[in-house]
């Protein structure tokens, strides 16, 4: 129909008009220094920005439900639909004039300001006119300001140059772009002055949040450079997943910034104004916070990620030597483990198999550049899964020590005794047979000298319960 | 015990000056036995090393009378000086049995007295008082040379009590 | 022909000898020794399943009671164990402080010893002798540490207390006072006649042998095995003195009487430079964590102490207890040799040749 196309024609018009004046109005509010007038004006924008968007999505599932009873039916509709129309015209003419009269009544206000007097046109003229007429006075604005940034000894054009430096930055990697993330943190400074100086577009105030964000980075990585932590490829990741954090976040407190400008523009202008800076002020500690805790987290991960290379110890090639002279003349598998203690001055251990324990003990004593001639200690211990007997041997010859261990089954605990090897250990076998239990085959007195005969148990045992606990 | 010569008068201190003395056999005997402790050498672990610095050089105890003798049989006091273990207590026992009556036990340290630092083991006698009655004990790990000397004081005071009033003290 | 008999003869745990509880079951035909049986375990206190319960300051003075005679080196083993295991810097005074308790304890034991092997000749001046020097050493301990016999004086990672004012001064002046002394000693008995015929060739034995029945200390170096762990794998701060590692050939009695009595010698020269060398600032004990936890694995330390050396094995798992302590006991290894040393000698030549072992009965643990 027609009339219905023309009707949403017209709607779509208003709709768009009412959209161009808000973004008209925005960057007017980038460019101007802010008043209270432009506050409550921006209210109202953003209030019709709303409206409009509103009636424009009504006016849409309108639409969608006329066609439907089109389809449906026939004739009957378009009366409802002629009235659903109507209802929708009258909403954005009424919307128009709305935007109108907040039009007329800023257009006074920035005559009582400017003082010019300037005649009011009609809603579109004045429209257009307005917008002209605030591209204008933002662009004086953005001198005057920029007249006093110079005397105050900075350039807003560079910061406003950074700005869109800083967004496209945020886009790019940021490890090609140290230099310019440390003069981007230079002139983070100014342009944080300059939001204080009183900008508070919320896209300006996402920018300095961003801006804060590559400071932050930067210093980090600066901070992370001198202290020679490996691995830039982290703190690049950690930049990227900072801006995008920081990015979401200055969105965040972008909206509730604009929520904070609302309540100060519905209350005093004055209020509004610092309401606003309060607000900026608070963004910025909000994502200076962030940026700190992101800053020590991340040297936190660098610091105890790279883990420091473990240093070979000095007897590594003793128990090489061992190990080869031991496989070589008893076979590959006689060993179960060989390593390194190195919490026992970096002493060989040797772990052997139960059936290979005497002839390695041999090997380890008769071998001529071997030489263990000196047992040194000789005891077991309970783990609860198994036994282990620990011997400690020593060679005069060569002077070093080497450790032999062997693991034995904790229910029957049964092994060679190395008595005829070294005579020396005779007791302290006695002595692991009495208290643990285990027992040494080929010795030749085995008996139990430190609790004599007739105690029941082994006490060394994990699981020992004492016989007569009341004595 | 002590001769008190404050509240005496001059008749009394004359007859004093004449070197009569009134007293019970029991108390000689008493003091006979107090002054010449023999006890037997029966160091058992770190108090002995006391037991023996004590007897040495510079606490000497031989002026006190005691003089160790190395056969129970002639021997008054036993002074146990170390921990007793399980294996050992049979022993402790049969000795105490061989010496000769009248005879003391002195319980030194506190692995003696009560089992000491050892009384959680599975090993040890927990007190020497549960074979062998005890008369005197010391405390200290290892008691000073001087809480010895002190100890077998206490010993010698408990003889001549137990001797002037006849009641035994336990 | 004399028919003659073997005898059963128990040297029993209760002696005139100061060892301690330490029977032996000689079989014996008239005076010779035919078979010789130590029996040991009468003083068993179960240490080693204590310490399973107990955190590792708390362990420190249960391993006084061990070595009773020369308490400050077995503190000074299991420190070291911990400090090995858990790698911590000892500062300096604190190091100097302990080498001073050592060999002051060092040299109180040898006094000890001297005085009842003496004794068990039976001559009794020798030991009030040795007595009087061990008191005024005892007096200087007892002003460090508190104790006159069991220290409890070292900690993991330090000394728990700092020398009092006058002390060093004490310790410079106890030295040329202990070396006059010690000359005394040395024209009382060394050069005796009936002293030297008792000890000269008794209780004979070969390095061989030593090495084979894992003898360490005075014991070993008297065969003319030149090994003393403060020289030859030096811990603590050993490696800044200057003195000689004593060795005799014979291997016999006489010998190891003359190695101790040079090692008292020894421990003399280290004193004296250690209290030149003493660092007047310092702290005594490192930045350890209150509650120390034992690592994940296990650690063997064995430090040279007046008897041999003493060893600490130490296996943790991670907890503030350690899961087995073990201790090298010196007595416990030097003991084994007596029943081959006894074969066929005199009951009379027993007691020099249990003497000369310098057995502590609390450290064979029974």
């Amino acid at each position: 129909m027609s009339g219905e196309k023309d009707l949403e024609q017209l709607k779509k018009e208003a709709v768009a008009k009412a959209k161009a004046a808000a973004a008209a109005k925005r960057k007017a509010k980038e460019l101007a220094e802010s008043g209270s007038a432009k506050n409550t004006v921006d209210d109202a924008d953003d209030l019709a920005r709303q409206k409009a968007e509103a009636v424009a999505k009504a006016k849409a599932a309108a639409a969608a439900k006329r066609k439907e009873k089109e389809l449906a039916e026939s004739g009957s509709a378009k009366s409802t639909a002629d009235d659903a129309d109507d209802l929708a015209r009258q909403k954005a003419e009424a919307v128009a004039k709305a935007k109108a009269a907040a039009a007329a009544k800023r257009k006074e206000k920035e005559l009582a300001e400017s003082g010019s007097a300037e005649p009011a046109a009609s809603d579109e003229d004045d429209l257009a006119k307005k917008k002209a007429a605030a591209v204008a006075k933002a662009k004086a604005a953005a001198a005057a300001k920029r007249k006093v940034m110079e005397q105050a000894g900075e350039s807003t054009e560079a910061g406003d140059d950074d700005l869109a430096k800083k967004k496209a930055a945020a886009v790019a990697k940021a490890k090609a772009a140290a230099a310019a993330k440390r003069k981007a943190m230079e002139q983070a400074g100014e342009s944080a002055e300059a939001a204080e100086a009183g900008d508070d577009d919320l896209e300006k105030k996402k920018a300095a949040a961003v801006a804060k964000a590559k400071a932050a980075a930067a210093a980090k990585r600066k901070a992370m450079e001198q202290a020679g932590e490996s691995g830039s490829a982290e703190p690049a990741a950690s930049d990227d997943d900072d801006l995008a954090k920081k990015k979401a976040a200055a969105i965040a407190k972008a909206k509730a910034a604009a929520a904070a400008k609302k309540k100060a523009a519905e209350g005093a202008g004055d209020g509004g104004d610092d309401a606003k800076a309060k607000a900026i002020a608070a963004a910025k500690a909000k994502a200076a916070a962030a940026a700190a805790a992101k800053a020590k987290a991340g040297g936190k991960a660098a610091a105890s990620a790279p883990a420091e290379p473990e240093q070979p110890s000095p007897n590594q090639k003793y128990l090489d030597k061992y190990v080869k002279i031991i496989t070589e003349h008893l076979g590959p598998d006689v060993l179960e483990d060989s390593y390194i203690n190195k919490l026992s001055k970096d002493v060989p251990t040797l772990v052997a198999k139960p059936e290979s324990y005497k002839k390695v003990a041999q090997y380890l004593k008769y071998n001529e550049s071997l030489g263990f001639d000196y047992l040194s200690e000789l005891h077991g211990t309970d783990f609860q899964t198994h036994m282990e007997v620990y011997v400690h041997l020593y060679s005069y010859k060569n002077r070093q020590s080497v450790a032999l261990k062997v693991k034995l089954d904790r229910d029957a605990p049964v092994i060679d005794s190395v008595q005829p090897l070294w005579a020396g250990a005779d007791w302290p076998e006695c002595e692991t047979y009495d208290l643990l239990g285990i027992k040494f085959t080929g010795h030749p007195n085995l008996r139990r000298i430190m609790l004599g005969e007739d105690w029941i148990g082994h006490p060394l045992r994990k699981d020992y319960e004492p016989y007569d606990v009341e004595v | 015990m002590d001769l008190k010569l404050y509240d005496v008068t001059d008749a009394e201190y004359e007859e004093i000056k004449q070197n009569i003395l009134f007293t019970s056999l029991e108390q000689v005997k008493g003091w006979a036995r107090s002054n010449s402790l023999w006890p037997m050498t029966f160091g058992l672990a770190c108090c002995a090393i006391e037991m023996m610095a004590s007897s040495s050089a510079h606490y000497d105890l031989d002026r006190f009378g005691t003089f160790y003798r190395n056969s129970p049989r002639q021997s008054d006091v036993m002074i146990v000086s170390g921990t007793v273990t399980k294996k050992m207590a049979p022993t402790v026992r049969r000795l105490y049995d061989q010496m000769a009556e009248p005879k003391w036990v002195i319980a030194m340290g506190s692995c003696a007295t009560a089992g000491g630092p050892y009384v959680k083991s599975y090993s040890v006698v927990k007190g020497v008082d549960q074979i062998i009655p005890v008369d005197v004990y010391i405390p200290g790990c290892p008691p000073n040379p001087a809480a010895l000397i002190y100890g077998i004081n206490k010993l010698k005071e408990k003889i001549r009590y137990e001797a002037k009033t006849g009641k035994r003290v336990i | 022909m004399i028919r003659t008999e073997e005898m059963l003869l128990n040297v029993g745990p209760q002696h005139p000898s100061t060892h301690g509880v330490f029977r032996l079951v000689l079989k014996i035909d008239g005076e010779i020794i035919i078979e010789a049986k130590p029996v040991i375990g009468y003083l068993h206190r179960g240490t080693e399943k204590l310490a399973e319960n107990l955190q590792f300051t708390q362990i420190i003075p249960y391993t006084d009671r061990m070595d009773y005679i020369s308490a400050m080196t077995n503190n000074y083993v299991i420190c070291h164990a911990a400090e090995t295991m858990m790698n911590i810097q000892v500062p300096e005074k604190a190091e100097y402080l302990r080498i001073l308790a050592m060999e002051l304890n060092r040299v109180a034991s040898h006094l000890l010893w001297w005085g009842t092997f003496i004794l068990d000749f039976g001559a009794t001046s020798p030991l009030l002798y040795a007595f009087r020097d061990r008191e005024m050493i005892l007096n200087l301990l007892n002003e460090l540490s508190g104790a006159r016999l069991t220290y409890n004086y070292m900690r993991v990672g330090g000394v728990k207390w700092d020398a009092p004012e006058g002390w060093l001064e004490k310790v410079r002046d106890f030295v040329p006072y202990m070396r006059e002394e010690l000359k005394g000693y040395h024209q009382l008995v060394t050069g005796n006649e009936i002293f030297l015929n008792r000890t000269k060739g008794v209780g004979k034995y070969s390095k061989e042998d030593a090495i084979n029945y894992s003898l360490s200390g005075p014991n070993l170096r008297s065969t003319g095995v030149k090994w003393d762990l403060r020289k030859d794998e030096p811990y603590s701060i050993y490696d800044r003195f200057d003195f000689d590692v004593v060795t005799r050939e014979d291997g016999d009695a006489y010998a190891r009487y003359e190695c101790r009595l040079a090692e008292v010698e020894e421990s003399l020269k280290i004193i004296e430079q250690a209290v030149e060398q003493f660092p007047q600032e310092g702290e005594i004990m490192a930045k350890v964590p209150k509650i120390l936890k034992a690592p994940k694995g296990e650690t063997f330390v064995r430090i040279e102490g007046a008897r041999g050396e003493i060893g600490c094995y130490i296996a943790g798992d991670g907890k503030k207890e350690p899961y087995r302590l073990k201790f090298r006991r010196p007595s416990f290894y030097n003991l084994q040799i007596l029943p081959k040393l006894l074969e066929g000698e005199n009951i009379s030549n027993l007691i020099a040749i249990l003497g000369a072992v310098d057995i502590v009965l609390g450290e064979v643990d029974g």
